[in-house]
């Protein structure tokens, strides 16, 4: 096997809010020796909201996203469920539909670029399972999370909807048994919690407009992983990932139940099976604290 | 001439039991049968009324997918009964299956549930044809297959419940109305026969309003029909700005905020996006923003790393728009 090589797509959030998901990205690129070509080029996906307005023009921001990627030869990988969600779906329907992919084109063509659909678009999460292989990263592991008790927490926009999703990857999966990031947790070593709430949604996408109802879904996810005895919830998705860290107080009142338990992103996992020093996988940045390192 | 071999396993059935005119609280049966490749869902019912127990209790009417009457849950997945093979539920589940009612605090009798709910918000959205006909018309009303085309097969609903009470939000917020309900309202108000005026303003204030859904695709993958539920609700948030008639609240900026902040930098301004959604409402998120700010989670407006060529993004928006709000 080569070199692996993607067009990173990072999304916002990696630069904003979850500065500890890009540094822990790249340090576990490195680790596992992946290069990573990040599209600066790139827009915000729309985060499924833009596509609530003005759902054309997500369609043109994100195959301008995607040309990018084209243009450099490589598979795009993201970091944000999110963004997979609404790249994937970008490229799924202007590759189903030659009207829409030409009106679209037509557009592109005025800042001189084509979407072709030559780029195949993954998580990372996907890219680790498909292109690297878990066994081939079971035995980089140095030091293994086999002390932890860890709850997978899916992200709505990895599996949902399910026939999308396995268009994308060729591992599959079912939204309603999901087991990628389960045999993530078991590559590093760790334990897994089975709890209702793994394949559930964390709220993010209605907390403005819902708040209530946004912060009793968090409040039932958390709660469901520490029923199910975790020490610590691990996800590949950096709105989850807020959702859960950050919103502990409001879903705590929401569901009249104090609950709280740290939260990882995956890449923060990976590093610390592969050794990485925590302060490269920007554990400060947690407003929950990580507290067993 | 080729045979058809037809495999046989054992399979565990937990069964959810519960009469409300007699059972405090509703209890697990264990039936264990030996299953074969060729059964749906609705054979193991069947076998537990008729080999098991007469008492146990169930909706069932067609058996080919069309009445939308035989949903339940197996493993927590929304399923109709008699459509779904066995051998599809072992692959997914393994031999433990649990099976339950669509919605089990709806439960009157094992998997019958009262659904009022959901026919309640059903026909809230004016489910049906609103317009002015001519009682001795001179020619026929002719929908082309184009015009046909944009339902996008809202029509093939069969009311079966399954995305609605799939939905989190329908099973912890009795206001909102749920992906059935709004998939329904698409389906009339994208009707080019249609002529209801107030169908699509409504939607966006019935109960918790269109604009609560949670984006899980939970309905998405529990329609047994392929509809794609979460697809019409984003079509009505469309239709809203398209025709003008979205109204600003939270729901609303916080779509056109992203557009805002795009043409502004390319990438999203996640602080200005909250600030310009809420208003005045920010106030009530300083208390989670510090904490935020204290861990190095929040990048100030003039922090922004903008996006590459940002004058193309910026000419894509201006040339590519279609709403206005």
């Amino acid at each position: 096997m080569g070199k692996l090589k993607y067009a990173l797509f990072t999304g916002c959030t990696a630069k904003q809010s979850t500065p500890e998901q890009m540094m822990s990205t790249m340090a576990v690129a490195e680790k596992l020796d992946i290069e990573l070509v990040e599209l600066t080029e790139a827009s915000c996906c729309g985060a499924s909201h833009l596509q609530d307005y003005d759902d054309f023009l997500s369609l043109v921001l994100n195959a301008r996203n995607i040309a990018y990627a084209e243009k450099h030869e490589l598979t795009m990988v993201t970091i944000c469920n999110t963004c997979q969600l609404n790249t994937a779906m970008t490229k799924h329907r202007l590759d189903n539909s030659a009207d829409l992919k030409a009106r679209v084109n037509e557009k592109l063509g005025e800042i001189g670029l084509e979407y072709k659909g030559t780029s195949k678009i993954t998580h990372f999460l996907y890219a680790i399972i498909d292109d690297f292989g878990l066994d081939k990263l079971k035995e980089m592991v140095v030091t293994p999370l086999s002390q932890f008790n860890i709850a997978p927490f899916y992200g709505c926009h990895n599996i949902r909807p399910s026939e999308l999703q396995n268009e994308t990857h060729d591992t599959p999966e079912n939204s309603y048994n999901p087991t990628s990031l389960d045999d993530l947790i078991i590559a590093c070593g760790g334990m897994t919690v089975d709890y209702e709430q793994k394949n559930k949604c964390c709220g993010f996408h209605a907390e403005l407009q819902a708040p209530k109802v946004s912060a009793i879904l968090t409040g039932n996810a958390i709660a469901g992983a520490m029923d199910g005895n975790a020490d610590w919830i691990v996800t590949p998705c950096p709105l989850c990932h807020l959702k859960l860290d950050t919103q502990t107080g409001h879903a705590s009142e929401a569901i009249g139940r104090e609950v709280s338990l740290p939260v990882l992103h995956m890449q923060q996992m990976i590093g610390l099976a592969l050794g990485c020093p925590p302060e490269t996988l920007g554990m400060k940045h947690h407003v929950t604290k990580v507290d067993f390192i | 001439m080729s045979t058809t071999t037809i495999n046989t396993q054992k399979v565990n059935f937990n069964v959810f039991r519960f009469n409300a005119d007699e059972d405090y609280l509703p209890y697990y049966e264990d039936y264990s049968m030996d299953v074969t490749s060729e059964e749906v869902v609705l054979d193991i019912l069947n076998r537990i009324k008729w080999d098991h127990d007469g008492s146990f209790s169930y909706r069932r009417s067609c058996r080919h997918g069309i009445c939308g009457t035989c949903a339940i849950k197996v493993n927590g997945r929304v399923t109709l009964a008699c459509k779904e093979s066995m051998t599809d539920m072992i692959e997914v589940f393994g031999n433990d299956l649990v099976i339950e009612p669509l919605s089990k605090k709806r439960a009157i009798k094992d998997l019958i549930i009262d659904k009022a709910d959901f026919w309640e918000k059903h026909e809230q959205v004016t489910p049906y044809l609103d317009t002015e006909i001519d009682e001795n018309p001179t020619a026929e009303n002719i929908v082309t297959p184009a015009q046909a085309d944009t339902l996008d097969e809202a029509d093939l609903c069969i009311q079966c419940g399954a995305c609605h009470y799939a939905c989190p939000v329908v099973e912890i917020s009795d206001a909102f109305m749920g992906p059935a309900a709004f998939a329904a309202a698409y389906r009339f108000e994208a009707d080019v026969r249609d002529g209801n005026e107030s169908r699509l303003t409504d939607v966006n204030q019935m109960g918790s309003g269109v604009w609560d859904c949670v984006k899980c695709f939970e309905c998405a993958d529990a329609c047994p029909k392929e509809i794609n539920p979460i697809e019409k609700i984003g079509k009505l948030h469309n239709m809203l700005f398209q025709s003008g008639k979205a109204e600003s609240n939270i729901a609303t900026r916080h779509a056109v905020g992203f557009e805002k902040s795009i043409r502004k930098n390319g990438v999203l301004d996640e602080g200005s996006l909250v600030l310009y959604s809420e208003l005045a409402g920010v106030v009530k998120h300083v208390p989670v923003a510090l904490k935020m700010f204290s861990k190095g989670k929040i990048v100030p407006p003039w922090g922004i790393i903008k996006s590459d060529n940002l004058d193309e993004i910026q000419k894509l928006v201006k040339s590519s728009s279609t709403a206005k709000f």
